[in-house]
């Protein structure tokens, strides 16, 4: 059992990251998925995660979501533990109550969308804010419609996703995920599952959550460019590990660890 | 009455119930493994009248009870000039009822090989026949055996069925042994128990070794 | 039409009579009502316990999985015939009598409900994982995802299934006979052991479950179809 005392009950003082990543660690079985991650995100910043598929990048935005439960460590968010909970003077895991209360700063978007198939474009907006917020259905509608045209997406806010292109259900989601006012918002390869042709809707209505709106962003992407033009930080995952970190210039344009330029040049051969 | 005592003095006749129950199941399943692979490939056959009569068949055993087509059998059929002696009786219905719903597993079983599988076999010039028998049939029965092990557990719900026609099976059994002691729930709860492992423990572990037998030696495992 | 077929030649024991036939066609028509409802009363039990069964298994708790699988094993391994008997005959044996359409109904009810879990379970499986972590992403308490999400989406797939269960415990009811319920075998046993005529009884209750279950197939795949437009998940 790990000493829980080690870590503090809550994140004070000026500077608090809106995530911190604190000695997490993720296995499945022997298999050590994460090692030990250390991860602060500030407010307002948008990170980008890259690496080999396998190395453990996914994973992170899926704990962060609490998808996926940690092994070790303690992950926070806006300085107040998500994976725990403070009980008597330390740390314990967290129930489902403390779930539901930390979850609320958080949203993510899938690589396959998972819209609700039953219900329209515009249903699937107000689910969260009328089921779980609890907002009246008007205030849902006013705020989903705002962000269905804020993604493009207004006049399909009737169809069933069945009815739309993936690149327009992508984009529904993301609307999805915003009318939940997360203070953190995630971001699953979700252009990995779209047609090239179709990956630009997507990447320019996150260009402009990036430009116009101050939320913190966590992104995994296989795009390198992309990830290059809109993120304040890249983090580069092998095996577990951050293996290296910068800004996009610094670790595209000079990246100072050989797998950072094995892996750049590989997929860079791959375009 | 303990329920040693119970089992003591009735085991002979729940033994040889039981044993009468086992022969109609295996009878039923073997006459319904070939009405159901020869109607499942009739149905596929092109020509109408062939097929029709597949149809027909299926329906009419598909769409109907076990008992109504049992007791048509035994108490009907005679009339036509066909007299079936009871326990034949009984396990004809259950392989006639069992095969129509095998019909359509063969058929689903068949549809489901790859169409690449029937044009390989055309390309070495194999006869239909051959085709079937020797490249189509082998997969189409891996495909289909999950299915088939659910039918196997309702044949062999389905033989106690002939308690009513008065075949002595473990059913005919049971209801007379609880008519002369009125000790229901220990006859009948036995009987449930008979059945529950002649299911679990010997017809399922069974079928899955089929399965498991045909998958390897079509290396598929 | 058919006279030549039935020709004395051929079938010397076969006589067919009309008149007797519709005679005892009245009968025949009550007990189908009787068979009818007693397969929509079976039925209803059973949609509603299977339902129970199907969400237990779900539960998360390992004991009460265990249970309710082997429950659901047992009962759909041995004969409905057996449970019928069982359930009438050993309730009196403790005190409880039941009469025999209570007994028949509770035996069938949950014989069937142990079949329905399984399409219920089934149905709730076919539902993507994505769906789950979606609803997580929102928030979405676990009973909001059941009841918003995930049922909703599991009852299409499942209605070919729970057509065909229901189709299954309307042929199913003449085990009923055995207890003295009068459905239609009960029925037509009576009138063969009044007049010893066996041969239009049968056979009406025959074409009686016939023209009942044919048109069912055609009837469950309309019906899905509409579920799914309505639904929008065409």
């Amino acid at each position: 059992m790990e000493d829980m005392s080690a870590y503090p009950q809550e994140l004070t003082g000026t500077d608090v990251p809106m995530v911190s990543f604190r000695k997490v660690k993720k296995a499945y079985g022997d298999l050590v998925v994460l090692d030990d991650l250390d991860l602060d995100v500030a407010a307002g910043e948008m990170v980008t995660v890259i690496g080999p598929s396998g190395s453990g990048k996914t994973t992170v935005l899926r704990m962060l979501m609490t998808l996926e439960q940690i092994n070790g460590g303690v992950i926070y968010v806006d300085g107040n533990p998500l994976t725990h909970m403070p009980k008597g003077g330390t740390l314990v895991e967290a129930n489902q109550r403390h779930l539901r209360k930390r979850r609320v700063d958080i949203g993510m978007c899938f690589q396959h969308f998972n819209l609700f198939p039953h219900m329209t474009a515009l249903q699937n907006c107000m689910e969260g804010p009328v089921q779980v917020l609890g907002l009246s259905k008007a205030e849902a509608r006013d705020r989903s419609e705002e962000l269905l045209e804020l993604v493009g997406m207004i006049d399909k806010k009737d169809q069933h996703p069945s009815r739309l292109s993936g690149g327009q259900q992508q984009r529904v989601a993301i609307a999805r995920a915003l009318a939940m006012r997360p203070k953190v918002m995630l971001f699953d390869e979700v252009t990995s599952a779209l047609d090239p042709e179709v990956i630009g809707e997507v990447t320019n209505v996150i260009r402009k959550l990036v430009a116009e709106h101050n939320l913190t962003m966590l992104m995994v992407t296989h795009q390198m460019g992309f990830a290059r033009d809109i993120s304040d930080r890249v983090c580069f995952f092998y095996d577990g590990k951050i293996e290296e970190q910068g800004a996009p210039a610094d670790l595209f344009g000079n990246p100072q660890k050989e797998r950072t330029q094995q892996f750049l040049s590989a997929v860079k051969e791959a375009v | 009455m303990s329920f040693l005592e119970f089992i003591d003095v009735y085991w002979p006749r729940l033994l040889s119930g039981t044993g009468i129950t086992v022969a109609q199941f295996f009878l039923s399943a073997i006459f319904a493994v070939i009405f159901a692979l020869a109607f499942g490939l009739m149905k596929m056959s092109p020509n109408r009248l062939v097929k029709g009569v597949a149809v027909t068949y299926i329906e009419i055993f598909r769409g109907t009870s076990l008992l109504v087509q049992l007791y048509w059998i035994f108490f009907v059929l005679p009339l036509f000039g066909v007299t079936l002696e009871k326990f034949t009786a009984g396990y004809v219905a259950i392989a006639l009822n069992t095969g129509a719903y095998g019909a359509e597993l063969v058929r689903g079983g068949i549809l489901a090989v790859p169409k690449g599988q029937w044009e390989a076999a055309t390309a070495i010039n194999m006869s239909p026949a051959k085709r079937m028998w020797r490249i189509i049939l082998p997969q189409a029965l891996v495909n289909m055996l999950p299915p088939w092990g659910n039918l196997m557990i309702e044949v062999l719900k389905g033989t106690a069925l002939v308690s009513l026609i008065s075949v002595t099976d473990l059913m005919f059994e049971a209801k007379q042994i609880n008519a002369s002691t009125y000790l229901s729930a220990q006859i009948f709860g036995t009987a449930l128990l008979i059945y529950y492992i002649l299911a679990r423990f010997l017809l399922t572990p069974f079928m899955r070794w089929l399965e498991a037998f045909m998958a390897r030696k079509l290396g598929r495992a | 039409m058919f006279d030549w077929l039935f020709a004395e030649k051929w079938f010397p024991k076969f006589d067919w009579r009309w008149d007797f036939t519709w005679e005892i066609l009245p009968r025949l028509v009550e007990a189908t009502l009787n068979t009818l409802i007693a397969a929509a009363a079976g039925y209803a039990i059973a949609l509603v316990v299977g339902l129970v069964l199907a969400l237990a298994q779900r539960s998360g708790n390992r004991l009460l999985t265990f249970v309710v699988r082997e429950f659901v094993e047992f009962v759909r391994s041995t004969p409905l015939l057996l449970q019928i008997f069982f359930i009438f005959y050993v309730g009196p044996q403790f005190g409880i009598t039941l009469s025999p359409w209570v007994s028949g109904m509770i035996a069938i009810g949950l014989h069937y409900s142990c079949y329905l879990s399984e399409v219920y379970r089934g149905g709730i499986e076919s539902v993507p994982k994505g769906q789950w972590e979606a609803a997580t992403a929102l928030n979405m308490t676990t009973m909001q995802t059941y009841r918003r999400l995930i049922i909703p989406q599991a009852v299409p797939p499942a209605i070919p299934g729970m057509g065909n269960y229901l189709v299954g415990i309307f042929k199913d009811t003449p085990m009923l006979s055995v207890i003295g319920v009068a459905e239609l075998i009960h029925t037509a046993n009576a009138i063969g052991s009044e007049t010893w005529r066996y041969l239009e009884a049968y056979t009406l209750v025959g074409i009686i479950f016939l023209a009942l279950s044919l048109p069912a197939a055609g009837l469950i795949r309309a019906f899905e179809g509409f579920v799914r437009r309505k639904l929008g998940m065409n």
